[in-house]
Parts: C-alpha cells; structure tokens; sequence
C-alpha cells in the first residue's frame, strides 16, 4: 500500500495508525511563528467510529489503508455470519456481528447494502436509507386517539422495532428511514 | 467546486477594498513618523538557513551575474533591509509579497504579504509599543480591543501549563503535553525540548492567547532566538516578540542581532541541522555578513502578516476569505 505525506492529507483519505483503519475527517497545518510545523488531524477509526485527533510532525508520512466501499446483495444470516454477494462478481463475502453493528436489523434478501471492505474483508456494513417492510406485530391502538402523537412500538418481519401513528395496523406495509430508524410512511402494495 | 467559477476571487471585493485601505493607512502611519518605504530583491542568490523554512527556487538562465545559477525566492526581505540599515538608510519599511514552500492551510498560503519594519535605536519592548499602536489604529472601527498584554515566554509557560520552558526535561514536556491530551507525534526528538516547546504553544498556548487583545510573547529562549541579539543572564534569552490576537500570531519580531561572528555560527548551525535533517543545505548570505562587519545600527525589527491581520478585521475564519486568488485558484 502507498504510504501518504502529511502534505497529501485530505478529508476521507484512508490511512493505518496503530494497526486500525482510519478515514482523515480533518486536517489542520499549525506552525508557531519559528520552528517545526505540526499537522492537527482528526481521525475516524473505521471500525469503532470513533473519532480522535491525532498529531503529525509537518512532512512525516503515513501508510495507506486498503479501504474500499462497494455494493453488494444481502443473501442471508446463518446464525453467526451474514453472507453477501458482488451482483458483478457473484463472489460472496461473509461480514461478523462487529462488522454488521444494527444494521442486520434492516436487511430483508436481496437488499443492496454499501459495504466498507478492509484488505478485501467487510469492516462495516450500511443498510440502504430506506427500507420497506411489514409489520408482523403491533397493538390495535385506539381509534381516534390523537393525543400524545408518541405512536406505539411496532415489530418489522425483520424484528426491528419501530414507532409508527396509532392509526397503523399489523400487517400493513411501511417505510422506514434506517439512518434514524423514524417510520416515515405506509405504502400501497 | 465547479471548474467554472473558479476563475472569480475568492475574497468578497469590499474585503479587497479593506486590504487597499490598510495599505493606505499603514503607508500614512510611517510617512508621519518619518520612516522610509524601500522595495528589495525578491530573488536572491542567498537563501535562508532556517530549518523550519523551505525556500522556492528557480534557475536564472542569463546573461549576467549568477547566469545557469539557483536563485531563491525570498521567506521575508530581512537579509537585504539590514544591508540598507548598514548603509546609512535610517529607518525603513517594505510592504513584501513573500514566498514559503510547504506551507498552506487555513492561516497559510504559499506567497503572502509581509509588513516589515526597522527603527533605530528601538529595543524589542519599544518596537512591541509601536506595534500596538498601529494595528490598534488598523483595526479600530473594525473591532473592539481591550489592553495589550505582555508575557515573556516563560511566565507564558508557567502561568498557563505551571511549567519552566527553560529547564524543564524533555520527559517533563511530554508529560505536560500527554496530561493536556495532547497527541504526541512520531519521531519527537528525545534530546531536543525546542519541537516539545512547539507542540505545547501550537496545541494549547496559541488557541488561548490575544483573545479580544493584543498579546505580546517576548523573551525567547536562546535556541529560538532566530536573528534575535542574546541578552546574557540565567538563562540567557533571546530578545525576540511575537503578537498574537485572537489565538492568530500575526507578528515575530527582534531586537536585532548586528554580531557578524554570531550571525556566520548562527546560518553555520543552521545548516548543519538541515544536513542532519536531511534537507540541502543553503547558500549563505556573505553578503549580509559583509554589512554586519561594516556595522548594523541598533535596531529593533518586525514582521506583520497582513493577510492575517485582514482575515482579523473582517472575521474570517480563513485566508481563503481574504485573498482575491489563493493556491487553488492561482
């Protein structure tokens, strides 16, 4: 892999820091009025999310990491692994609990997902933002009751949780924002 | 960025105006005090020595003196200002597009505009006063200052971090900088406190310093002292100045070194530490060397960013906001 100056640094560029992955978030050029230049740049770990700030004497360099994102078909959970495939390739690729996070919860068969790999190997996995699924169980809810406007917890045909209005029934059909996890609509099948 | 909006400025024009204005009124400021304008050689055959600057480069092809030799764009006029103030100039000033490799971010851009000035007579303290009155008055109406204050660099270090950047170990440093959590880079010299002393001022000295005020550094240490005279004493400092406002250091300034022999062990030790860096070592100014044998007057200099100060005047978080064409642009 290319190593990278502290020149080159730019926001998303992939680089290795004590054996993790990192995307540069951003980077600043400090230099007191005489003396040695410092790069201030903040970093996301690409496993954890995490984001921490890491110094750079100004011209030290950096190895790149192999990161790269693709998308790929959800095919289905095993109990302990979620496989995937390249719609391209049709190779498929595994992805473990730490690299599935919640979003496991949102993937029906034959989602298409945006997957991070690290050296060929999924480091994290992104639902598509909107999901449109079933509701296998939810509380009859009282008709005509409008106050609140807190909802009541629905379960998806995936077992994710949701809150959707009173007025939604099981068995009806909705969409769901994955980013936030908020109900958004009922849709017409 | 579309490609075709990139030809505009990226400055507003009435920032533009407000940077011609400031021109006007500095040059309105040294006409009333009797101070010279002077313009010197943006390309020198000479070269700064400093470790810390990389210098732009270019071949002169001819005729001539130095035909088929390297020239070297200027890091600040002040190698030919004091061969002026040798030659019985009096007090002078440039205003000086300058040019530094490596050297680009929010608050630094590859070429920038340096005020830079020289009085006679003037030690740092005095020069320190003259400073404050002008950028007081160049940035009156534009924003509201409190009372300069002054800090020589190691009360700096004590009153902020309780620490004395005079003695303090480099372990004592790295302490200091991983309690404040501070990142600590590779490769840190382990023999060396002057890039220890660097990482604490930029990480939490500078964002903390002139704010809403000027505020004056002085008194530095002797490694740092630059072109800066030594005043003799436990430690011995070296009686340089910076101003920051607003957590922006917009001026460096010395009471000048005029010794021929300390200047030539200076620029010597200079670039045996760009050899030991790695980095080519430069030419040397002789010349510059020749005019401190034949007599600087006592002097006190500075350099004043003026970018930086118009980026203070309107507010703006970045250069970009103050200059018609920066680097992606140019």
């Amino acid at each position: 892999m290319a190593t990278y100056s502290t020149n080159e640094f730019k926001s998303g560029l992939k680089i290795m820091l004590d054996g993790d992955p990192y995307a540069i978030v951003e980077n600043e050029f400090v230099k007191p009025g005489k003396g040695q230049a410092f790069n201030r740049v903040k970093v996301r770990n690409l496993k954890t999310g995490r984001v921490i700030e890491r110094t750079f004497k100004s011209g030290d360099t950096a190895e790149g990491a192999d990161v790269v994102d693709v998308e790929l078909q959800y095919l289905y959970n095993d109990g302990e692994y979620w496989h995937f495939m390249d719609p391209q390739s049709y190779e498929q690729l595994t992805a473990d609990a730490a690299a599935m996070g919640d979003a496991g919860k949102w993937l029906k068969e034959e989602a298409i997902c945006q997957v991070t790999l690290w050296n060929g190997v999924p480091l994290s996995v992104a639902p598509p933002n909107f999901v449109i699924m079933t509701i296998v169980e939810t509380d009859p809810g009282l008709r005509g009751d409008t106050s609140g406007g807190g909802g009541k917890p629905a379960t998806l045909e995936t077992g994710a949780v949701v809150r959707v209005p009173l007025f939604v029934q099981s068995g009806e059909v909705i969409k769901v924002d994955t980013r936030t996890g908020d109900y958004v609509s009922r849709v017409k099948e | 960025m579309p490609f075709s909006s990139l030809w505009r400025p990226s400055a507003p024009l009435a920032t533009l105006r407000l940077r011609a204005e400031l021109l006007a009124q500095i040059r309105a400021f040294f006409l009333a005090r009797g101070v010279l304008e002077v313009e010197t050689p943006v390309l020198s055959a000479a070269a700064i020595t400093d470790p810390h600057l990389a210098s732009f480069s270019t071949r002169y092809f001819g005729p001539g003196p130095h035909h088929g030799g390297m020239l070297y764009l200027h890091t600040s006029p002040e190698f030919p200002m004091k061969r002026l103030l040798a030659a019985g100039s009096g007090c002078i000033y440039q205003i000086a597009r300058v040019f530094r490799d490596g050297e680009a971010g929010r608050r630094h851009n590859l070429e920038f505009t340096l005020l830079e000035w020289y009085r006679l007579g003037f030690d740092h303290h005095r020069l320190m006063d003259e400073v404050a009155e002008l950028v007081t008055q160049l940035l009156a109406d534009r924003m509201a200052l409190g009372r300069p204050e002054r800090l020589s660099y190691g009360e700096l270090f004590q009153q902020y971090l309780a620490l004395n950047p005079y003695r303090s170990s480099i372990s004592q440093l790295a302490a200091c900088a991983e309690a404040r959590n501070v990142s600590i880079p590779a490769g840190m010299p382990p023999d060396d406190p002057d890039p220890w002393l660097d990482l604490l001022l930029t990480h939490c000295l500078e964002p903390r310093l002139g704010l809403g005020r000027l505020s004056f550094i002085y008194d530095y240490p002797a490694s740092q002292a630059a072109l800066a005279r030594l005043r003799p004493g436990d430690p011995p400092v070296g009686e340089r100045f910076e101003l920051y406002l607003n957590g922006i250091e917009l001026a460096n300034g010395f009471h000048e070194l005029g010794d021929a022999t300390e200047q030539r062990r200076r620029f010597e030790q200079e670039n045996a530490s760009r050899q030991a860096l790695g980095l080519p070592r430069m030419p040397v100014d002789n010349r510059l060397l020749a005019a401190l044998e034949s007599g600087l007057p006592d002097c006190a200099g500075v350099a004043l960013g003026l970018d930086r100060l118009a980026m203070l005047a309107v507010g703006a978080r970045s250069l970009t906001e103050v200059l018609a064409f920066p680097l992606d642009r140019a």
